[in-house]
């Protein structure tokens, strides 16, 4: 089963890739406030997005979009 | 990030969406005609008059390729060129290369639809396509890459939202996939050798065959369903933080699970075993997901009553919920040993196929069309109503029929008289099984016909709209 030698490392080698990513997401906030994101994507016109969502200043400017809809 | 919401055109790149979103219906149609043709075959062998390239052996290869490759692949191009523009606020990175990656798909297809009925085939499963064919499947597939982790990278919003991370993981695990397992050595233009021999090359096939399904059919998939099942609803994802979850860990567990297409065979006993715990472990993220997908609807169940297409996308995750149990309970080797070389397994691969895939194609497409065209919904939503039931029939015929095929055909095939001699001789389970093939043929002819109806419906659609354009919602606080 030499063929092992070449899918294990190569799995792994992905597993690490992937946790390298996930780290890079938990560090980069792309975790915080998540349940907000899912709103977002409901509101058509896109209007009155701040970039820096993630620096979290609560949730003022999203009222008018976020309709009744909680998660 | 690049924050300048001025530098680029205001409108969303959208041709090309609407190209792929065309023709996967199209093929959508051919492909499950072929398999129409190849379910009549195992009936009727007959009717393929003798003529070796519509012969099963020919037209089966064509047929998966068809409908995964051609219907699935350009459903998963147009939803996924679709959503990252939508999601990222931007328009697509590179719409020429983009453009490049369609022309490019249609001339992998078109060369399938004629390479596999003349008999060319590498003879790996989902992977039969000859080299040169192998080859223009990469070039595609690394456009596709750029064009798509372009339009990441040049994003507006600093979330990448979840459906993003599902497209982005089936782009890089495919390629990884199909360069590993094409690695071949041609000998001519028409005939090459897998680089691999004997059981390491059936190892390598079933790690690419089972991360085929994992990542082409499942996780590209799921990017439609976190997108268009929220939009469809108007009801964000039930939980965001969930949906997260089962990305990782969706994603952490399917490389390892390949094996369990192995057992019994020369593969060692101890690799056999690792591969079905890890598809034993696949049962928790596929339900968080399926779960986290249909309680989308929490407190708003009465729209799955008057919305046919909330109807595909929700019954889609029925069935994906459907077959991600019975996938982990099939590689326990014990029911393995009853159920592999059946047409359970065949009737495994269509309640995802038909139910899981096909639904949330078609839905996501019934959703997305109208809204490229400039119009508020399809053409006759009844004929959306009528598709969803010809097709939730035709797939229960189809499964039910194989489900009982199958575990007849495994009983028959391992009793034993008390002498040890077997009971029955091989063909005597194949008569057995004439009429569960005539009941899915029936099946598969209904579920052709709902694709029927939505080419129809997709054509009054279209006929007379006018390609829409959509301005880039602007970005106002600009920096990250």
């Amino acid at each position: 089963m030499d063929i092992l030698y070449l899918l294990i490392p190569l799995s792994t080698v992905l597993v690490l890739l992937i946790l390298g990513l996930f780290g890079w997401a938990l560090h980069h906030g792309q975790f915080d406030d998540v349940e907000r994101e899912g709103l977002r994507i409901l509101d058509e016109q896109g209007l009155e997005v701040d970039v820096n969502q993630t620096q979290r200043q609560g949730r003022p400017e999203q009222s008018p979009h976020s309709k009744s809809g909680q998660s | 990030m690049p924050s300048n919401a001025t530098s680029n055109p205001p409108e969303y790149s959208d041709t090309v969406v609407r190209a792929f979103a065309l023709v996967a219906v199209l093929w959508g149609i051919v492909g499950m005609l072929v398999g129409v043709v190849i379910a009549a075959e195992l009936a009727w062998p007959e009717i393929s008059l003798g003529i070796p390239w519509l012969s099963y052996g020919r037209l089966r290869p064509l047929h998966t390729n068809a409908v995964i490759f051609a219907f699935g692949g350009c459903a998963l191009f147009a939803t996924s060129y679709h959503v990252v523009q939508r999601t990222c606020q931007t328009r697509l990175f590179m719409p020429g290369l983009a453009m490049f990656s369609f022309i490019g798909w249609q001339l992998v297809i078109v060369a399938a639809a004629i390479s596999l009925p003349l008999g060319f085939t590498q003879g790996k499963e989902y992977a039969e396509l000859e080299w040169p064919i192998d080859l223009l499947i990469a070039v595609v597939w690394v456009a596709y890459a750029v064009v798509f982790f372009g339009t990441l990278g040049t994003r507006k919003i600093r979330h990448i939202y979840v459906a993003n991370w599902f497209f982005g993981a089936f782009i890089i695990a495919v390629a990884l996939l199909h360069i590993v397992n094409s690695a071949a050595i041609p000998v001519s233009l028409t005939k090459s050798y897998s680089a691999y021999a004997g059981v390491q090359d059936a190892m390598v096939q079933w790690w690419y065959g089972h991360n085929a399904v994992g990542f082409f059919l499942t996780a590209g998939f799921l990017g439609m369903m976190y997108y268009y099942i929220p939009k469809q609803a108007g009801r964000p994802v039930y939980s965001y933080r969930l949906s997260i979850v089962h990305f990782w860990a969706l994603i952490f567990t399917y490389m390892w699970a390949g094996p369990h297409h192995l057992h019994y065979t020369a593969l060692p006993d101890w690799v056999q075993s690792v591969g079905m715990i890890f598809s034993l472990v696949l049962l928790a993220p596929s339900w968080g997901g399926m779960i986290n997908g249909i309680m989308t609807l929490s407190g708003a169940w009465h729209k799955l009553r008057d919305d046919p297409i909330l109807k595909f996308l929700i019954v889609s995750l029925s069935f994906y919920g459907m077959s991600t149990f019975e996938g982990p309970m099939m590689s326990i080797k014990t029911v393995n040993a009853l159920s592999h070389y059946t047409d359970w397994t065949v009737g495994h691969v269509h309640s995802g196929a038909l139910g899981w895939v096909g639904m949330i194609s078609i839905g996501s497409l019934y959703h997305l069309i109208p809204r490229m065209y400039g119009r508020d919904k399809m053409y006759s939503m009844k004929a959306v109503e009528l598709h969803f039931w010809i097709a939730t029939i035709g797939i229960v015929l189809y499964i039910a029929a194989m489900w009982i095929a199958g575990v007849m055909q495994g009983l028959m095939w391992r009793a034993l008289n008390p002498d040890g001699t077997l009971v029955y001789s091989f063909v005597e389970s194949v008569k057995a099984t004439y009429p569960f093939y005539v009941i899915r043929l029936g099946g598969g002819v209904l579920y052709l016909g709902g694709m029927l109806i939505m080419a129809w419906n997709v054509v009054m659609t279209v006929k007379g709209a006018k390609a829409a354009t959509v301005r880039i919602p602007m970005v106002l606080a600009a920096h990250a």
